[in-house]
């Protein structure tokens, strides 16, 4: 092989409960539910502690998958993380290289993200705070957000609806200007992408 | 762990019997044989023997592949699959994927090139590539 070695990249999405994770993979890339049986003792993590189950040694996770072809030889891979907190590990193994992530936050429950923010800002991997913008919900400024959650200032804070192709790829872009950014400067690219105001397409 | 007090046959209750028949065409084995597992995006391409064979990776007659193995080899023909691809395209679990693609690797009829290490980033010419490619999707 003479070729080039081809070349894939993966951004991982996060997010609580309900966010819009799978809507927000689902919006850019055709989305494939991906099964990962893993066998939680082999993977030298604690077994999972829900009770009744102590003896199980296996456990399926299914994620959110998605690709998106640039040219045959670079690939972006999106990887919606699992959301309950017994598959953390996973994350783990997710985040390994990834060149950065979405954290979807719902305004009415904001607190849910928490625990994502908390995770990403700790292994240092380079993230985008994307207010997604349900019907209803307060039109949070970037800046209250921003406070709501104790974001370090290089964190890019963005509105976006996980609906829209268009408003997930500002974001996407987003992410990968701040991996860009975050080697060579230490502050991220903040740019406010538009929530889209209008009425959501009928049928929604 | 260990095993429970009450028998073996708690291994097997319902939770864990769709588990069982996948990991059937590993021959039961359950890590991959690869030194480290495999990344989900690490990129799985089909080394030069198998792209000389005039039927595609179904032309091998080494008897010790599985028809999966096959699959495999012959996805990894056509462009890079990562192991995610590969889980997806022909619905097997990521962890049987690992062990298969590590079986192809040993025997020479697949290359897997790895990710970026974490601690490093592609080149900024790839990144510009991708935020140009992302715009214009
Ligand atoms: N109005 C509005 N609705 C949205 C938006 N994004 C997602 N939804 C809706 O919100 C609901 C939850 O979205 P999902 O994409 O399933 O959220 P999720 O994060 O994958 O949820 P879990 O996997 O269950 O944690 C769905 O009914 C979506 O249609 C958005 O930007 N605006
Ligand atoms: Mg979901």
């Amino acid at each position: 092989m003479h070729a080039p070695a081809p070349v894939a990249l993966k951004i991982l999405v996060a997010g609580g409960f309900g966010a819009g994770k799978t809507t927000f993979v689902g919006a850019v890339s055709e989305i494939k539910p991906l099964r990962t049986e893993e066998l939680l003792t082999e993977a030298g993590r604690p077994v999972d502690d829900t009770s009744g189950v102590e003896h199980k040694r296996t456990t399926t996770v299914a994620m959110d998958f998605g690709r998106i072809t640039l040219r045959p030889e670079l690939v972006l891979y999106l990887f919606g993380t699992p959301g309950q907190d017994r598959f953390w590990f996973l994350w783990d193994e997710l985040a390994s290289g990834a060149l950065g992530a979405v954290v979807l936050a719902d305004t009415r429950r904001l607190r849910d993200c928490f625990a994502a923010v908390d995770y990403f800002e700790r292994r240092g991997i380079p993230f985008t705070l994307a207010v997604n913008c349900f019907d209803g919900a307060a039109r949070y400024p970037e800046e209250a957000v921003r406070e709501a959650l104790d974001l370090d200032p290089g964190v890019p804070v963005v509105l976006c609806d996980a609906r829209d192709r268009e408003s997930v790829k500002d974001v996407l872009v987003t992410v990968v200007e701040n991996a860009r950014g975050s080697r060579s400067t230490s502050a991220g690219t903040a740019r406010p992408a538009a929530c889209s105001a209008t009425t959501p397409p009928a049928g929604w | 762990m260990t095993a429970p007090e009450d028998g073996a046959g708690r291994w097997y209750d319902d939770a864990a019997g769709p588990v069982v028949r996948p990991y059937a065409m590993t021959r039961g084995r359950t890590v991959s044989t690869a030194e480290d597992r495999l990344d989900l995006i690490a990129l799985v391409v089909a080394a030069e023997p198998l792209t000389s064979l005039p039927g595609g990776a179904h032309g091998l007659t080494d008897r010790s592949l599985s028809p999966e193995h096959l699959d495999i080899a012959d996805l990894a023909l056509r462009s890079p699959q990562s192991v995610a691809d590969l889980a997806t395209g022909l619905d097997l679990p990521v962890g049987v994927v690992r062990v298969l693609v590590g079986d192809l690797l040993a025997a020479g009829y697949v290359h897997v090139s790895r990710p970026v290490p974490p601690a490093e980033l592609p080149d900024e010419g790839v990144l510009r590539e991708v935020i140009a490619g992302l715009r214009a999707l």
